[in-house]
């Protein structure tokens, strides 16, 4: 169990001022080394006592990972660069109006100055069986206490569950996705870029982690595409209280029309999966479809095909059937 | 080197969650150093005495009648069988490709394909020991008091004795039956409590539901299954390291093609143990055009 104590166990701290530094760190301490950005999620895991490195990488001095740069058509955003930063930036507002609504409604304005866009995408899940430090399967037991018939299972998922039942917590992530994202990572074997729809993994893969990122792996920046650039955009977090916390159910929504007639979209819901959850037979459905109450009502019937919900969270299935519908008929952003 | 994997439940209690995957190591290791320990042995002592060496046929015109009546091909794993067997083996790799990749760092989705693996695995033993008990007979595998005597002189004739050696054995020599328990045990030890397992597991006819069991017999569960699975890794690698010897080929053959050249038969089997053309309880095998069947395992 955890114990709160707002008393972190030693470690040992690093705070390396260039990307190779950092290699070297996570290079010669492997498994032991843990990668903090702002330090929101770390912090966390560090006072519960719930996770206890023996080495924490610090990647706050790295100059060369903050900033937004034009890349070409795109934008190029370095991964500790903060969440206010990514919201109140012109250029993303114009271009990326997506990525920018979904930065502002993480938590608190206190913790969107200090949490990065790295941080918030490569964040672990909030379960709270996991979080209070319980041998779940994703901390290495073979038991998931959230899907039991006496579980309390509200916020937990309705799709890919296999063993552990937990879900994406970010609200960038689902935005980065649908505006096509690419996600640099960097190790001592070289860069590589990956989609940012490869970059979250599902419990069926590994259940121990959210991305692919691994020992030895440093998220350096994210990309974005011209593709997706001036698009009609659509975000909407719900949750419990309007600030200061998770999402229930989260969408985000890119889409090309013209004259009326959907050309192209790309829709993702948070919340509902270990891995933001994107909707490609909704996003073929509407290729070609008119914008109309009815071709969102079919979006949204389609998108929650295939929810098997838990004892407690039916909910979310006729939330994210409502959020998907109002993604299509399209008001906010 | 740690035998258990423990961690603390949500009560503070230190329980057992399984085996430690170290002991998968150990485990290839001891299939490696068996292999390599009797390759040597073979090769220093057995192949050095000229014993093993490989005739492929023996000359007919020795063969005396009735021998000569004998079919040229002896039937030795029925259709039935050389299906379990198979379907067995591919059963097996996938759960153990399956269970062990994840571990070694190879990360795919495995839970599906190891549970319906689990579960053809099932049904190929229920259909092995009905087939077995009621078809093929259970004395074809019991271990009897001529094997151990002949056991014995091996093990002696084989440590340098040079008094009497043993006698030719029936259909399924000491060794293979050994085998056969051996393997049936780890086998069944992972199916049963993978059966167990499946209450973790969401279907279409019940739900999910860990507290069926205690975490302290869930973590005895594990570590069952833990052993059987590893235990197999060795017994696997034994056996394939057998059925690619040279001198073995002929009767890894006969797993696909069902039978073994009668020169084998005279060579390496007792007729009087394993009578061709009648079965254990003393039926009378199918007439095959040039074959002859002694049904067994």
């Amino acid at each position: 169990m955890a114990i709160i104590q707002d008393m972190m166990p030693a470690f040992e701290l690093f705070q390396p001022a260039s990307v190779n530094d950092a290699l070297a760190l996570v290079n010669r301490h492997g498994k032991d080394a843990w990668v903090m950005g702002g330090g929101m999620d770390s912090l966390d895991w560090f006072k519960d006592r719930a996770k206890k490195p023996k080495v924490v990488v610090d990647l706050g001095q790295i100059k060369e990972l903050r900033g937004i740069r034009q890349q070409g058509d795109g934008v190029e955003i370095g991964a500790m660069t903060t969440l206010t930063q990514v919201a109140t930036n012109s250029f993303i507002q114009s271009r990326y109006g997506l990525l920018a609504q979904a930065a502002r409604k993480v938590a608190t304005p206190q913790i969107r100055n200090q949490g990065t866009i790295g941080g918030n995408v490569s964040q672990d899940t909030r379960c709270w069986y996991y979080r209070a430090g319980m041998q779940c399967y994703r901390a290495g037991g073979n038991t998931c206490y959230a899907d039991t018939p006496t579980a309390m299972n509200r916020e937990h998922c309705l799709f890919e569950a296999d063993r552990c039942v937990a879900v994406s917590p970010s609200d960038t992530a689902p935005a980065l996705i649908a505006l096509a994202a690419k996600f640099v990572i960097r190790s001592s074997k070289g860069e590589r870029v990956i989609e940012a729809d490869d970059f979250f993994i599902g419990p069926k893969v590994d259940i121990k982690r959210m991305t692919i990122l691994q020992a030895g792996d440093l998220l350096t920046a994210i990309r974005l595409p011209a593709t997706w650039a001036g698009a009609r955009f659509y975000f909407e977090k719900l949750s419990d209280r309007e600030a200061w916390d998770f999402a229930l159910v989260n969408v985000a929504s890119a889409m090309i029309v013209e004259g009326g007639t959907i050309k192209q979209a790309r829709i993702v819901v948070g919340g509902v999966a270990a891995r933001p959850f994107r909707l490609k037979p909704v996003e073929d459905s509407l290729r070609g479809e008119r914008v109309s109450e009815e071709t969102a009502e079919l979006a949204g019937q389609t998108a929650i095909w295939g929810a098997k919900p838990l004892n407690h969270n039916h909910y979310k299935v006729l939330l994210m059937k409502n959020l998907v519908k109002r993604s299509v008929r399209g008001v906010k952003v | 080197m740690e035998w258990f994997r423990w961690e603390r439940n949500p009560w503070g209690q230190e329980i057992l969650i399984g085996l430690s995957w170290d002991l998968v190591w150990v485990a290839v290791a001891a299939g490696a150093l068996l292999i390599v320990a009797h390759a040597l042995v073979y090769y220093w002592r057995w192949r050095g005495a000229g014993a093993g060496t490989i005739s492929e046929t023996l000359p007919c015109s020795e063969l005396v009648e009735p021998i000569k009546q004998l079919p040229e091909r002896i039937l030795r794993h029925s259709v039935a069988s050389r299906l379990f067997h198979w379907v067995m083996a591919v059963s097996v790799l996938t759960l153990l490709f399956t269970a062990f990749l994840p571990i070694w760092g190879v990360k795919f989705s495995w839970v599906t394909a190891h549970w319906i693996a689990g579960l053809v695995l099932t049904a190929a033993i229920i259909f092995h020991i009905i087939h077995a008990s009621l078809w093929k007979g259970l004395g074809l595998i019991w271990i009897n008091s001529q094997d151990l005597s002949d056991g014995w002189l091996a093990v002696k004739q084989a440590l340098g004795s040079t008094g009497s050696a043993p006698g030719k054995p029936g259909k399924n020599p000491l060794e293979n039956k050994l085998f056969h328990h051996v393997v049936a045990l780890a086998t069944l030890a992972a199916i049963i409590t993978g059966l167990i397992m499946m209450a973790k597991i969401d279907t279409p006819w019940w739900n999910r539901n860990p507290y069926v069991l205690s975490d302290d017999t869930w973590g005895i569960i594990y570590i069952i299954h833990g052993a059987g699975s590893v235990a197999l890794i060795t017994l696997i690698m034994a056996h394939l390291y057998f059925a690619v010897r040279p001198e073995k080929r002929w009767i890894t053959l006969s797993m696909l093609r069902g039978w073994i050249p009668r020169e084998r038969y005279l060579e390496h089997y007792d007729p009087q143990s394993w009578p061709v053309g009648a079965g254990p309880s003393g039926n009378t095998a199918p007439a095959v055009p040039k074959h002859s069947e002694a049904e067994g395992l």
